[in-house]
């Protein structure tokens, strides 16, 4: 269903992402794991068509997000790991919005709505604006949002994180049930190891831009004869703090929230 | 088509839905008529111009639209940073046309929030002949806010945070206001000041507002419509270049 290969991207002298290659098969849970800055998202955005690659080849669902832009992104929803709804919209009018952007009609268009806004149990809070939900609400309604037009590839970049354990098992819950039910091939990053344990049918980290270790979470203990995924992560990646230079980016986000009086956790 | 009309309505929805934006918005204008045309309009009046707040009025018209256009343009940083943007960018849809839903929403929002300052400059004293003329006149007011939404909008695209906005309104916007002919007659103006109001698009549209409203302008009419379609094309083909090289 994804099929990476050679996978590389350069910001000048920088390579973010190293010669990556690895397979995600149908209605598999496939865990990207790796340290601030190892390459992440910039894989993620590469896979969304947000950013061209340097080098290398990629496939979703059998297109090419380079050369069939299009038919990529209808193959895949995706859960962003900042916010990205519109809070000056109700749940309702953002989930229009979406069905009406990837051409989705409108006698299924109401249906579908209902049927994914109580999948996440938002239906009763479908006409309140954004802005007053939480946030887990508002990742919950992501989710909803991303799954509008039936992808067959769900992307999840770091979905819960600042979220409570409840709602952080509650997101797990949809997602498993997604790939055991629809067989939705589900991709997703996160911190929390313990969350990639559970859930993730394979795993690869990445570090340096580089695929260090890829497989089970049993193989990859077993690989490293640690006891607990979270160790063996810490053997493969180094205990050593990353340090993100913060960009201009980060500015603006600290800025935003210092800004908007809301709670970000 | 369906991807620019949501585009389109979902600005719309936003700016009715932001009451105090619209109110604060007005306070500027409303200023500079009260400061500008009661000021200045005696000494104006003497020196045989006429009534300056009727002079006056047109170009307070076109300096809000291009203020709400820019800033409805260079809105999109925002966007593009915390959300919304990444999720139209990934949508099955052309990025031109996004670019053009984004346009012509925050177009619609300028040109309404231009019809609003007309009216309050009712209250001032600003009086029309035939009242028929607002609506040639809200066309040529969606001509310039399509100019600077699009102008907004490609420089949103370059842009990587709003650090650079002060310095756009300050070097950029600022004096193509002030030196559009918007508080000044283009007559008996020093030629270097009449040469740079020439290449600043703004003068056209106020000068255009002027002449549907007034019937008196200092440039050709079909002249003053011909820069201003032409500007907004040029600008277009930059931003649509500028914003399908935008990663998000």
């Amino acid at each position: 269903m994804i099929e990476v290969k050679e996978l590389t991207k350069q910001f000048g002298q920088f390579t973010a992402v190293d010669k990556i290659s690895f397979d995600v098969k149908p209605g598999e849970i496939f865990a990207f794991l790796g340290p601030n800055g190892a390459g992440k998202t910039t894989t993620i955005k590469m896979l969304t068509t947000l950013t061209h690659p340097s080098s290398g080849s990629m496939r979703l669902n059998g297109y090419d997000p380079v050369k069939n832009p299009t038919e990529a992104r209808q193959s895949f929803g995706i859960v962003f790991q900042d916010p990205s709804l519109d809070d000056e919209l109700t749940a309702m009018e953002n989930m229009e919005f979406h069905a009406v952007l990837y051409g989705i009609s409108k006698a299924e268009r109401k249906k579908r709505i209902e049927s994914l806004l109580n999948f996440v149990e938002l239906w009763d809070r479908r006409n309140d604006l954004a802005k007053t939900f939480s946030g887990g609400m508002r990742r919950r309604l992501e989710i909803a949002r991303g799954l509008l037009h039936h992808p067959k590839i769900l992307f999840l970049d770091e979905p819960t994180l600042g979220l409570d354990p409840q709602t952080r098992n509650h997101i797990w819950s949809y997602a498993v049930k997604l790939s055991r039910d629809e067989g939705m091939t589900v991709f997703f990053t996160t911190h929390y190891m313990e969350e990639a344990e559970q859930n993730a049918d394979r795993i690869a980290i990445i570090d340096h831009g580089q695929i260090v270790a890829m497989g089970t979470s049993e193989d990859l203990r077993n690989q490293t004869n640690k006891a607990t995924l979270e160790e063996a992560f810490i053997e493969l990646t180094g205990s050593e703090i990353r340090e993100e230079q913060a960009s201009s980016m980060d500015q603006m986000r600290m800025r935003r929230r210092a800004w908007s009086n809301k709670k970000i956790i | 088509m369906n991807a620019i009309y949501i585009l389109w309505l979902r600005q719309l929805i936003r700016y009715f839905r932001s009451k105090s934006r619209i109110i604060g918005s007005l306070a500027q204008p409303l200023l500079f008529l009260i400061a500008l045309g009661f000021g200045f309009g005696p000494i104006y009046t003497k020196a045989g111009g006429g009534n300056y707040i009727q002079f006056l009025v047109p170009g307070i018209v076109g300096m809000s639209i291009m203020f709400t256009a820019v800033f409805m343009g260079i809105e999109m940083i925002w966007d593009r940073k915390f959300g919304f943007l990444k999720e139209t960018m990934v949508a099955p849809v052309s990025r031109f046309s996004i670019m053009l839903g984004r346009i012509l929403g925050g177009a619609t929002v300028a040109t309404l929030q231009g019809v609003l300052v007309m009216i309050i400059s009712i209250f001032v004293g600003f009086r029309l002949d035939n009242w028929f003329l607002v609506i040639p006149a809200v066309v040529v007011m969606f001509l310039i806010a399509l100019i600077f939404t699009t102008l907004g909008t490609a420089i949103a695209s370059i842009m990587e945070d709003m650090q650079g906005f002060q310095l756009i309104i300050n070097f950029l916007i600022m004096p193509m206001f002030f030196l559009s002919g918007a508080l000044f007659p283009l007559t008996g103006l020093p030629p270097a000041v009449t040469a740079i109001a020439l290449i600043d698009p703004l003068s056209y549209g106020v000068d255009a507002l002027r002449g549907i409203l007034l019937g008196a302008s200092h440039i050709s009419m079909p002249l003053n419509i011909v820069v201003s379609l032409g500007v907004w094309a040029i600008l277009l083909g930059i931003g649509s270049i500028l914003f399908a090289k935008m990663e998000a």
